[in-house]
């Protein structure tokens, strides 16, 4: 929830900028609304996706997320063994602008957490969808799934945000 | 809400997000028009600048730099602020000196001809309205500047003793210099660069000295001082002159001093362990507290003779019972209102600034603890997210200051 009102908050200083055409130069406007969003994925409106195979489900943030946090200089993240909930808050990062939560995009138990980002929360910046995922969780409803975000849904999602407020 | 700078930026947000959708829209709409405009407006939109709500005005958070890099470069090469949200006046008269110093601490009789110093507004209970940086022209003429958000609240506040003053025969009137715009050029090419655009002998101007001159071909009032910690300028320029004189400065650096936004200019300030007045000081925190002690003038301290003095000589006699200090913690960065423990666990203060420091790489808080925790050294627990991480007090400044000062 956090993480996604910052990034409105973010789309609505962008808002403010669009109507000037020289805003759009290349460098600016490709890292924000060409975002990388991976085909195989599934992706929550409040900028997490999940990626399914077999009995688990790994969780982590979305290039457009990180995008608009800036470096992330500490990720507060959960112990393995507990559980999440679909839409509930199971830890934080923080970045030098701010403090957002991240949000489960799916229901289960976490049987693993990445133990990189303790050292190296950059990784989340440089590989949001490899090197930095944060957790995997074993699902306790698989049918979840169904209601979150395909990766065309979830580009045109971003773009929506970007430029409806 | 209190919060960052940044944070401030997107109160407006936070609070709509959670109305329904179509209100949004309309309302952040009608939010957004209503919000002031800098001359340099449409310069921040063309460099990339992410415009935010702040203190009434559409500012830039940051531009295609990361905060991370902008307050780096500001302090490797330097930085260019628009500051022109922020309020320059003028006293004017006679008894411009007496009357301020019926509302400050400082000894404004005693400062030099075309010198300057941090200050701050008291109210009747020694409490903080504001701080600014005063300079004495001449022994009439008062330049300040105060904060944006404080804007109203300081001008009513002063209009209401320059009444009471005036009214005793007092020979003094202000004039607010709505016409002009502020830059702030910081870090160590601001002087080599501001020296390609005067014939003016900057290397003869140090640290709170202040000078009117030719910049760029316009009349500007040029103080070398700022709020990153770094030597530097803030410059007040006819407004109809600010984006020449932007655009010349960056020219002239070559690309190396870079448009700096307000996010970093938070990362510079509280590196340098200076105060933002509604995070670090509030109407409640005296500047004994605060620990701006060393701005109240030795003739004031014997004197007296402003608002709230007893109160304020009072603390400095028996010391206060809470102190503003820096702290260095482990963990997540703290924010404000990150509760402070003592080793025992007991509730010793709250943080009311804090975040990741650029240039050190490590998490930088400053906040109030209750006398006796407040020695650097002193081991303390900061909580976020309901845990407890290790902190340690801090001196500040936490990155070292480097104001030009005759050697």
């Amino acid at each position: 929830m956090a993480l996604r009102m910052w990034a409105s908050s973010t789309a609505n200083a962008l808002r403010l900028s669009s109507s000037s055409k020289t805003y759009l130069s290349p460098s600016f406007s490709l890292s924000r609304c060409f975002s990388t969003v991976l085909d195989g994925l599934k992706y929550a409106s409040s900028h997490e996706w999940v990626k399914h195979e077999g009995s688990v489900a790994t969780v982590g943030i979305t290039d457009h997320a990180q995008d608009h946090l800036g470096e992330v200089v500490f990720v507060d993240l959960p112990e393995s063994g507990g559980s999440v909930s679909q839409g509930k808050s199971f830890g934080a990062v923080e970045s030098v602008k701010a403090t957002s939560d991240i949000n489960s995009p799916i229901s289960g138990e976490i049987v693993e957490v990445n133990p990189q980002l303790k050292e190296s929360p950059g990784l989340i910046n440089s590989s949001p969808y490899e090197g930095g995922w944060m957790i995997k969780v074993k699902p306790s409803n698989p049918a979840e799934l169904d209601s979150l975000l395909g990766p065309k849904e979830y580009t045109k999602f971003c773009e929506e945000e970007d430029a409806a407020h | 809400m209190r919060g960052g700078l940044w944070q401030l930026g997107q109160s407006i947000t936070r609070r709509l997000a959670q109305a329904d959708k179509k209100a949004v829209g309309r309302r952040f709409f009608s939010a957004e028009s209503e919000l002031k405009k800098t001359v340099l407006y449409d310069f921040h939109v063309a460099h990339g600048g992410k415009m935010v709500p702040f203190a009434g005005w559409s500012m830039p958070i940051q531009y295609k730099d990361s905060i991370m890099d902008s307050t780096v470069n500001c302090r490797q090469n330097g930085g260019l602020f628009d500051v022109s949200h922020m309020c320059g006046l003028s006293l004017k008269g006679k008894d411009s000196i007496p009357f301020l110093e019926t509302l400050v601490v400082a000894d404004v009789a005693g400062l030099a001809p075309g010198t300057g110093t941090l200050t701050v507004f008291t109210n009747e209970k020694g409490g903080a309205i504001d701080d600014s940086v005063i300079t004495k022209v001449t022994d009439d003429h008062i330049y300040l500047v105060v904060n944006a958000g404080c804007r109203d609240k300081d001008l009513a506040h002063i209009e209401e003793h320059m009444k009471a003053f005036k009214a005793k025969g007092g020979d003094v009137s202000w004039y607010i210099h709505d016409e002009r715009s502020l830059l702030a050029l910081q870090g160590p090419l601001a002087a080599p660069v501001l020296q390609h655009l005067t014939k003016d002998d900057l290397s003869k101007l140090y640290f709170g000295e202040f000078r009117i001159l030719d910049i760029n071909g316009a009349r500007c009032f040029l103080t070398r001082t700022g709020y990153t910690g770094e030597d530097g300028f803030e410059i007040s320029v006819p407004s109809e002159n600010a984006l020449d004189l932007a655009k010349a400065i960056l020219e002239k650096s070559e690309g190396k001093v870079r448009l700096t936004g307000l996010g970093a200019r938070d990362s510079l300030r509280l590196e340098a362990g200076l105060c933002l007045y509604g995070n670090d000081m509030e109407q409640h925190t005296t500047p004994v507290e605060a620990g701006l002690t060393w701005a109240i003038g030795k003739r004031r301290r014997a004197e007296g003779g402003f608002l709230g003095a007893e109160v304020i000589l009072k603390q400095l006699e028996e010391g206060p019972a809470i102190r503003r200090v820096g702290f260095f913690s482990s963990g997540p960065p703290a924010r404000s209102h990150s509760e402070i423990q003592n080793e025992e666990g007991k509730n010793i203060g709250e943080v009311t600034s804090g975040g990741f420091s650029p240039c050190l790489k490590k998490n930088i808080a400053m906040g109030y603890v209750k006398s006796g925790s407040h020695k650097a050294g002193t081991k303390v627990k900061i909580i976020v997210r309901g845990k407890a991480y290790d902190g340690v007090v801090t001196k500040m400044p936490f990155v070292p200051t480097k104001y030009y000062k005759p050697t």
